[in-house]
């Protein structure tokens, strides 16, 4: 958290990477730091403009075959996403988003194209688009609940030594292996799309206290308790 | 007409009788299963029933229903026209259309979008209508940019005459392969799909589309005296990529408020029955799609005044002295153009489902700014209200979560309540309040 005790985040390429609602992952932060107190600013930058490095969260979301390779290209020219995780910023990078983190991901014809690098990952297309409904068990080091939200991707991810699943995968399928997403230092890559926040406030709980530094007070989560629990009850006792 | 071939008959014929027994067995209105039927005996049946009709296809993200039906009624003047006025847009659907109406010279389609080429190439049709692009239904739709690039390559190098809203830098880019198009300026409110070039990726720079207060005109065509209003307003409307040749190009109608600015410059005051701004842009498609089959605008306006409500569309259902007008809103551009339609003294209903017909991925609330309805009684119902309820909750909208329409109904003060349910939501308050059309 900056001495100016203002909880900064960054949007990255609403215009590209932004098909699935991602805004809400946004509007959840913002909300669940506003009501414990913390002042937050929000930056939405369009993809012809600089990255800039003074964020505490940046979040980045899903978008098709040829935006996602545009946003790689610029993010890789532009170098201010590489710096701002460098000083330790933290990142949620959602499906396409969690592809370009990687050193490759598929391109249109499943070409590999160059990642961003800054996870321990490569991607490539499947056979099968996966679309439904995922569960996974949070990494227990992460210290969070049940994971649940949906997804709408072609991509297959294997994850290297540098990167830990973000989860086992009980319903859905993920990275291809039965992990879901990753994890690194205060990084987060799913292919939960759009508001993956909004089915799972402890992640963004766990975001949000990367950023601050300190453990935050619990909330009144009735509406996200309400959804979670018949989300979770309508897939599971499929 | 020429005379279809014996078997494409016979096909025609069987599924008019599925369609007969599926509106008698209640199961629908019958016009997708009797579709299938016939395509199921006859695959080339579309390419002959479509044969030596006069024909324009109607595609969009939103509108395609109600603009078809404007377009029909428009056409009417010239002879019977075959239209899918169900909304079943898929080949099936466009089967049941045509061979229902056989003498028809005249045909008006709507066409999903993602049959759009197909249709093109069977039915051969010469005019083609395009309106706006957008996120829809994800999980089974797909990629729009992909559709658009599907779009081109299916109008390249044809003869047809394509229709199309030059505001919509997507619709722009997907039609301007076509030998000849007329641009029509019928807005964009929903700009979230295109803030990007769609021929480089490079960035669009627009000019906002601020509200301005509609101008005081006469009734029926006026002289465009305020001819340099018309060019700034148009102005609002311009794109034009930063970084490639692609750009909007110069349209020749205009939506120009309450009204429409035809090729002549004559501004036509709309006065349509049909409420909100999309419906005024869907009628400035039609009268120019109206002019490309002969029909001069004070010809076709009457008839589209004569549309009031299309498919379920507006339509006001009742019960123990609750007027609840009903609103479809299937994808986050149409909730906008709702919300503009919406009478803010009155409550509002809000349904949500996420059935196979609507998309089983409820992510695109978070797309819509809700916040438009705070200061007002707000209730949410549908098979997906907690959905709904975690998002007004975060946009900071009080509303009240009920377990069904007629609960939600049962809570009103006798009077006027408006409805916004997206596709399945609002077909079950239709099916339980009765199918008016
Ligand atoms: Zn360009």
């Amino acid at each position: 958290m900056p001495s100016d005790s203002i909880l900064r985040l960054v949007w990255i390429y609403p215009d590209l990477l932004s098909t699935y609602g991602d805004q809400g992952n946004v509007l959840v932060l913002e909300q669940r730091a506003q009501r414990r107190g913390i002042p937050v600013e929000t930056y939405h930058v369009r993809s012809a403009d600089p990255v800039p490095e003074g964020g505490d969260i940046y979040l980045i979301g899903g978008g098709e075959d040829r935006p996602q390779i545009l946003a790689a290209e610029r993010l890789r020219r532009d170098g201010g996403l590489h710096r701002a995780v460098a000083r330790g910023a933290c990142l949620l990078a959602v499906c396409a988003g969690y592809q370009i983190m990687g050193t490759t991901f598929g391109g249109e014809e499943g070409q590999p194209v160059d990642g961003l690098g800054l996870f321990d990952i490569s991607s490539g297309r499947g056979t099968a688009r996966a679309v439904g409904e995922l569960v996974g068990e949070a990494d227990s080091g992460l210290g969070i609940p049940t994971l649940t939200g949906f997804e709408n991707h072609m991509g297959v991810t294997r994850l290297g030594p540098g990167v830990r699943p973000l989860a086992t995968t009980t319903v859905g399928t993920g990275n291809g292996n039965g992990t879901e997403g990753c994890h690194v230092g205060k990084m987060i890559g799913t292919y939960l799309h759009g508001p993956a926040l909004a089915r799972n406030p402890g992640l963004a709980d766990l975001l949000l206290t990367w950023a601050v530094g300190f453990q935050l007070p619990p909330l009144d989560d009735t509406w996200f308790e309400q959804l979670r629990q018949e989300r979770l009850g309508a897939v599971l006792s499929r | 007409m020429t005379q279809l071939p014996l078997r494409a008959q016979l096909a025609s014929a069987l599924g008019r009788t599925a369609a007969t027994l599926s509106r008698a067995t209640g199961r629908g209105d019958g016009s997708v299963i009797g579709g299938r039927v016939g395509l199921a005996l006859e695959p080339d049946l579309l390419r002959k029933l479509a044969q030596d009709r006069k024909l324009a296809l109607v595609s969009a993200t939103n509108g395609k229903t109600t603009t078809t039906r404007l377009i029909t009624s428009a056409l009417q003047d010239l002879g019977e026209v075959a239209t899918n006025a169900f909304g079943a847009n898929m080949p099936a659907g466009h089967v049941s259309a045509l061979s229902s109406a056989k003498h028809a010279p005249y045909g008006v389609l709507e066409v999903d979008e993602k049959y759009l080429p197909e249709v093109i190439d069977t039915t051969g049709a010469g005019v083609i209508v395009l309106m706006n692009l957008s996120r829809d239904q994800m999980d089974r739709a797909g990629e729009i940019w992909l559709l658009a690039q599907k779009w081109r390559r299916a109008l390249a190098g044809r003869q047809v005459h394509v229709i199309a809203n030059a505001d919509d830098p997507l619709v722009t880019w997907g039609a301007s392969t076509a030998a000849g198009v007329t641009w029509v300026s019928a807005g964009q409110p929903w700009k979230e799909d295109s803030w990007c070039c769609p021929e480089c990726g490079g960035p669009l720079d627009r000019k906002g589309m601020e509200y301005t207060p509609p101008g005081s005109a006469a009734p029926g065509p006026v002289p465009a005296a305020a001819h340099g209003a018309v060019v700034s307003r148009a102005a609002e409307n311009d794109w034009a990529c930063r970084e490639c040749a692609f750009r909007r190009p110069q349209p020749t109608w205009f939506l120009d408020d309450d009204a429409v600015i035809d090729p002549h410059g004559q501004r036509w005051v709309l006065d349509i029955e049909l409420p909100g701004r999309a419906n005024r842009a869907n009628a400035v498609m039609a009268l120019a799609t109206a002019a490309a089959f002969g029909l001069p605008v004070q010809q076709a306006l009457p008839r589209l005044r004569e549309v009031t409500s299309v498919a379920g569309r507006y339509t006001v259902v009742q019960r123990d002295g609750r007027h609840a007008r009903l609103l479809l809103a299937k994808n986050p551009a149409g909730w906008l153009e709702a919300f503009d339609v919406l009478d803010r003294s009155l409550p509002v209903i809000l349904s949500v489902n996420a059935q196979g017909p609507d998309g089983r991925d409820t992510s695109w609330l978070w797309d819509v700014d809700y916040r438009v309805l705070r200061g007002g009684p707000v209730f949410v119902t549908g098979e997906r209200r907690l959905d709904l309820a975690l998002r007004l909750d975060i946009a900071g909208v009080p509303f009240q979560l009920v377990n069904s329409f007629e609960e939600a109904l049962a809570a009103q003060p006798p009077g006027k309540v408006d409805v916004i349910a997206n596709y399945t939501a609002f077909q079950q308050i239709r099916s339980e309040f009765g199918r008016a059309v």
